[in-house]
């Protein structure tokens, strides 16, 4: 293995290594454009020129491969002067419209320029015009006169997605980014091209103009979009700066080689507008009549308590039935699990809607199972124990299902609303427990308002049974809560106790309880997750 | 007059046509190369000829087939440069349109000698009368059995193609040329992988220039000693074409050996300057060439003897001005072209030539500031040895040799106002 020295310190590295590599693992940062650790390198920026000890000409970092007692300087003067030099000229014909971009405060640019150069500019001729604002779709925009000709954006979408709908047009200083006339982007995965961008030159329509950078916290967690689980970070605020009332602003990839890589869906990437949607439930909501009146938590658990209660004693267990959500939790699923099946003993339990796993996928990111928690569910036991949710909805309409207890789950999305109003409309007792408002909430007799998944703390399990933690980036909207408090708090109003204070807790108990979970560590999931060894496939 | 090699033929009538190229000996290099040399022996010999590059880099042709692996999980190509696209060159047209069976000849031997069975002449596109000579002379080739299946019964094959260019300056460069034969847009690679290793169609390829390869025949004929003698005493490397153009009283291509004073060609073949006037400045390498000052052309027109006064040879064109030239106007007028032909691939040359062109402009429209040449230095430092193909460089070194050899006329440019 080839030993070399960057900046008089030894590094020994894989042979095929590149110079950037390598100084990255002494964390030696060597500036750079065009270079992406996903993307081929093509030598286009010259940012990353270095110097090599007894050669005469700067090397590119990016591409040359280190050699053993190689010596490499990436901060002496020769250097410096090249940085300066390629920063000036991307410049020059830039508008250094810092103030109204989307990108300022994470402009490669912008830091490059403050951590390398700071040059005063000498240029004092006209600029280049290129065109401003270009729809390349529906997503995205562009403005050539802040691109800096890296093909990125291109080389992203022809290696990684294979659709290759950009392209450079025309050359020297008047080259433009463009798609071909005619052919508008149309993939899945436009909204990388803004990430990817290291300039302000590729925004997203979803985020243009909406929040300066800075003002935005960002939190790990996971996109609930599909069952891939993509890692992602939610850019976020508590307070809105626009008058959408938006909170979250954006979500965008984090690394997970096992994963996503660097990528994120944009079904997934967009999907996240439900969180700070007007028809958030924010209150807990009886029925009184035809009217809904907001009440505090202790008196709707008290309601549904005793209507709960009721039915039992009238009937028996078998008269009740819950449909949970693959889209929540293994904390949230654990607690539907242990109280309604293991504790109060109801059967009919399963989260299995007829159609719950079959939108599009798409080959790469988007899987047709669109629930992030579906191998959770399967593994924690909410499936297979009694009766398929859709025969529970049919129970309900034939009347052997007196009470349903809705978690999370919006059945007309699959079933169809007169399939719901006719099984509903009979149902002694409806609760409905979620974050937004649908069309099973008209036959609610109680509204408990759930968090969504920016809003609390757990873990999802992917589709390859890797377990990863989502991270609470808002506090709850309203009054509503996580799912595993409602039912917590549900529970302890019919008299039984949870020792439970934090998703944490419940994950310890889910580690000690759960096959394929055991031995886990909340702590040790850490950012990247961890695959479950399941036997037997 | 030495004996003429290259252009030996030139004014005789139908000169293009295989008849009269085999007349004055066409294709006997061909017979010796195939039916009496191995291939590695055809490499020695052009090695031995101190044949180098005449495409502007000046690589000895012999180490650069070396470079070919011999076994290859692609077949390998010839490519033969014939984009011809460097100011004041204009060498290469004449061996296409008067004796293109030369280039022919040249080209089939190489491939035999690097076990090639495909090779393309990528013309510049312009050059419809060489496209159309080389097209002519490629039908003759095959129909008499030079190209084709089974050459000359030995068993050997080899197709041959020309690609007209559609006039990009770039798409002289190798492998931009290679992006361009492969059908896409010319822009230079990132090097390595070498074309020799990686090139066209991913396979291994040869790039020469035109000159080049139409040394071969003759080096194959006569001996690599041979050739390398014709260069000048003590210099060696053969002869050359100079195509002289500017303010001489006979401008065109001289063949002379390698070495030749610049003098010389100036005042002994082309006649020396129009109107008896005085040579101001000489490019003596095509446009990219650090020009001279007069008291400096006196140099040997070879590759070592220009880079030691640090100009060079590049293609071998020579472009001289008089007393009376406009260098500010001269200057302004390469670095449009540059400019104008940067592919924009790379930040400074795509950058850099566009703002030292707008710099340039104005200082010849009367509006130049005293800062303007230290930033045109600048911007030159900036770009040279920096891009990504030599191409930089070519823009860069014009502005640096007018700018310095020449500062005092620009000054006055920007004082005059
Ligand atoms: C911008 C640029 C333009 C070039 N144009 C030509 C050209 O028109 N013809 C040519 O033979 N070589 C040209 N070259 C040089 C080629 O890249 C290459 O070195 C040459 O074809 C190799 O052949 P040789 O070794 O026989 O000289 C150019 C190089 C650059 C950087
Ligand atoms: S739009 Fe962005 S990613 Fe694409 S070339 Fe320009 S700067 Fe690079
Ligand atoms: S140096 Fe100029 S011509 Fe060469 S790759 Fe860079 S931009 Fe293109």
């Amino acid at each position: 293995m080839p030993t070399l020295v960057i900046d008089d310190q030894k590094v020994t590295v894989d042979p095929g290594t590149t110079i950037i590599q390598a100084a990255k693992k002494l964390d030696i940062t060597i500036p750079h454009y065009c270079y992406h650790p996903r993307l081929k390198s093509v030598d286009m920026c010259r940012m990353c020129l270095v110097e090599v000890k007894d050669i005469p000409k700067l090397q590119t970092a990016c591409s040359t491969q280190v050699r053993d007692n190689m010596v490499v300087f990436t901060n002496n003067q020769k250097v410096l002067d090249a940085r300066r030099s390629v920063l000036e000229f991307l410049l020059i014909n830039h508008p250094l419209d810092c103030p109204i971009c989307d990108k300022a405060g994470e402009c490669m640019l912008q830091d490059f320029y403050f951590q390398f150069s700071r040059h005063t500019s000498k240029f004092k001729e006209k600029k280049q015009k290129k065109h401003k604002v270009v729809n390349l779709g529906p997503k995205i925009v562009l403005d050539s006169e802040r691109c800096i000709l890296c093909a990125r954006c291109v080389r992203f979408l022809k290696e990684v997605v294979g659709t290759e709908e950009l392209g450079i047009f025309d050359r020297g200083d008047h080259s433009e980014i463009g798609i071909y006339p005619g052919r508008p982007l149309e993939n899945n995965y436009q909204g990388n091209l803004a990430d990817v961008c290291p300039v302000g030159a590729l925004t997203a329509k979803d985020f243009r103009f909406a929040c300066r950078s800075w003002f935005l916290c960002q939190e790990n967690s996971i996109c609930p979009g599909c069952s891939t689980g993509c890692n992602v970070l939610v850019h976020s605020s508590e307070r809105s700066y626009d008058k959408t009332l938006r909170r979250v602003y954006r979500l965008t990839p984090r690394d997970n080689d096992e994963v996503n890589q660097s990528w994120l869906c944009d079904v997934g990437r967009y999907g996240y507008h439900f969180v700070d949607d007007p028809d958030r439930l924010t209150a807990p909501s009886l029925k009184r009549g035809e009217e809904y009146v907001k009440v505090d938590w202790d008196t709707a658990f008290r309601e549904v308590a005793q209507r709960l209660r009721g039915i039992f004693e009238r009937y028996s267990p078998s008269s009740l039935g819950i449909i949970p959500s693959p889209q929540l939790t293994n904390e949230d699923l654990y607690m539907v699990k242990k109280f309604f099946n293991e504790t109060l003993c109801i059967t009919n339990i399963d989260f299995k809607l007829p159609g719950w796993n079959q939108g599009q996928g798409d080959g790469f990111l988007l899987k047709a199972d669109r629930n992030p928690n579906t191998m959770g569910a399967e593994l924690l036991g909410l499936s297979g124990i009694g009766p398929q949710a859709g025969e529970i909805i049919e129970k309900t309409r034939l009347g052997e299902i007196k009470a349903l207890y809705l978690v999370g789950s919006d059945p007309a999305r699959y079933l169809g609303e007169e399939k719901i109003a006719s099984a509903l409309s009979r149902a002694q007792l409806v609760v409905f427990q979620g974050s937004n408002y649908n069309y099973a909430c008209k036959f609610a007799h109680a509204i408990l308002p759930g968090a969504t998944f920016v809003e609390k703390e757990g873990t999802f399990t992917n589709a390859q049974a890797r377990v990863q933690k989502i991270n609470q980036a808002l506090r709850p909207l309203g009054e509503s809560l996580p799912d595993w408090k409602i039912i917590l708090g549900l529970a302890l109003t019919m008299g039984y106790y949870f020792p439970y204070k934090a998703a944490e807790d419940i994950f310890k108990d889910i580690a000690r309880e759960v096959t394929g979970f055991s031995g886990l560590d909340y702590k040790k999931v850490g950012d990247k997750g961890i695959k479950l060894a399941l036997s037997g496939g | 007059m030495p004996e003429l090699v290259l252009t030996k033929n030139v004014g005789k009538k139908d000169s293009h046509t295989l008849g009269i190229y085999e007349q004055g000996g066409g294709y006997q290099a061909l017979k010796k190369a195939l039916l009496e040399m191995k291939p590695e022996d055809v490499i020695k010999e052009v090695d031995k000829s101190g044949l180098r590059g005449r495409g502007g880099a000046g690589f000895p042709a012999g180490k650069k087939w070396s470079f070919i692996p011999k076994e290859a999980p692609k077949p390998k190509y010839l490519t033969v440069n014939a984009d011809e696209g460097e100011p004041g060159t204009f060498k290469d047209r004449v061996i296409m349109e008067n004796d293109p069976h030369m280039l022919v000849e040249g080209s089939i031997i190489t491939s035999y000698a690097i076990g090639i069975y495909q090779a393309y002449i990528y013309v510049r596109g312009e050059y419809t009368r060489s496209i159309s000579r080389l097209e002519d002379a490629i039908n003759e080739a095959y129909a008499r059995g030079y190209l084709g299946k089974n050459i000359l019964d030995t068993g050997y094959y080899l197709d041959m193609a020309v690609h007209p260019g559609a006039g990009a300056y770039i798409c002289g460069e190798e492998t931009a040329l290679l992006e361009s034969l492969e059908g896409k847009k010319g822009q230079p690679r990132m090097k390595p992988p070498f074309p020799a290793i990686v090139g066209l169609f991913q396979g291994p390829t040869v790039i020469n220039n035109v000159e080049t390869i139409a040394c071969v025949p003759h080096i194959i004929k006569n001996g690599g000693e041979w050739f390398n003698n014709l260069g000048a005493p003590g210099v060696g490397g053969g002869i050359k074409l100079f195509p002289v153009s500017g303010h001489v009283k006979k401008p065109g291509v001289y063949e002379l050996p390698v070495g030749t004073p610049l003098r010389e060609i100036i005042y002994n073949y082309a006649g020396g300057v129009r109107g008896d006037k005085k040579v101001k400045a000489v490019i003596p390498g095509g446009s990219s060439a650090p020009v001279l000052k007069v008291e400096e052309i006196d140099v040997k027109m070879d590759f070592n003897s220009l880079a030691a006064i640090g100009s060079m040879m590049g293609s071998g064109a020579i472009i001289v001005m008089d007393e009376d030239t406009d260098l500010v106007k001269t200057l302004r007028i390469l670095i449009k072209f540059y400019a104008h032909e940067s592919c924009g691939k790379c930040t400074p040359c795509r950058e850099g030539t566009g703002w030292m062109a707008k710099i340039i402009t104005r200082i010849e429209k009367g509006q130049g500031e005293s800062s303007d040449l230290d930033a045109l230095l600048d911007i030159a430092n900036g770009i040279r040895g920096r891009t990504l193909c030599p191409m930089g460089d070519a823009a860069a070194m014009p502005v640096q040799s007018f700018v310095t050899k020449f500062r005092g006329e620009f000054e006055d440019y920007i004082k005059r106002g």
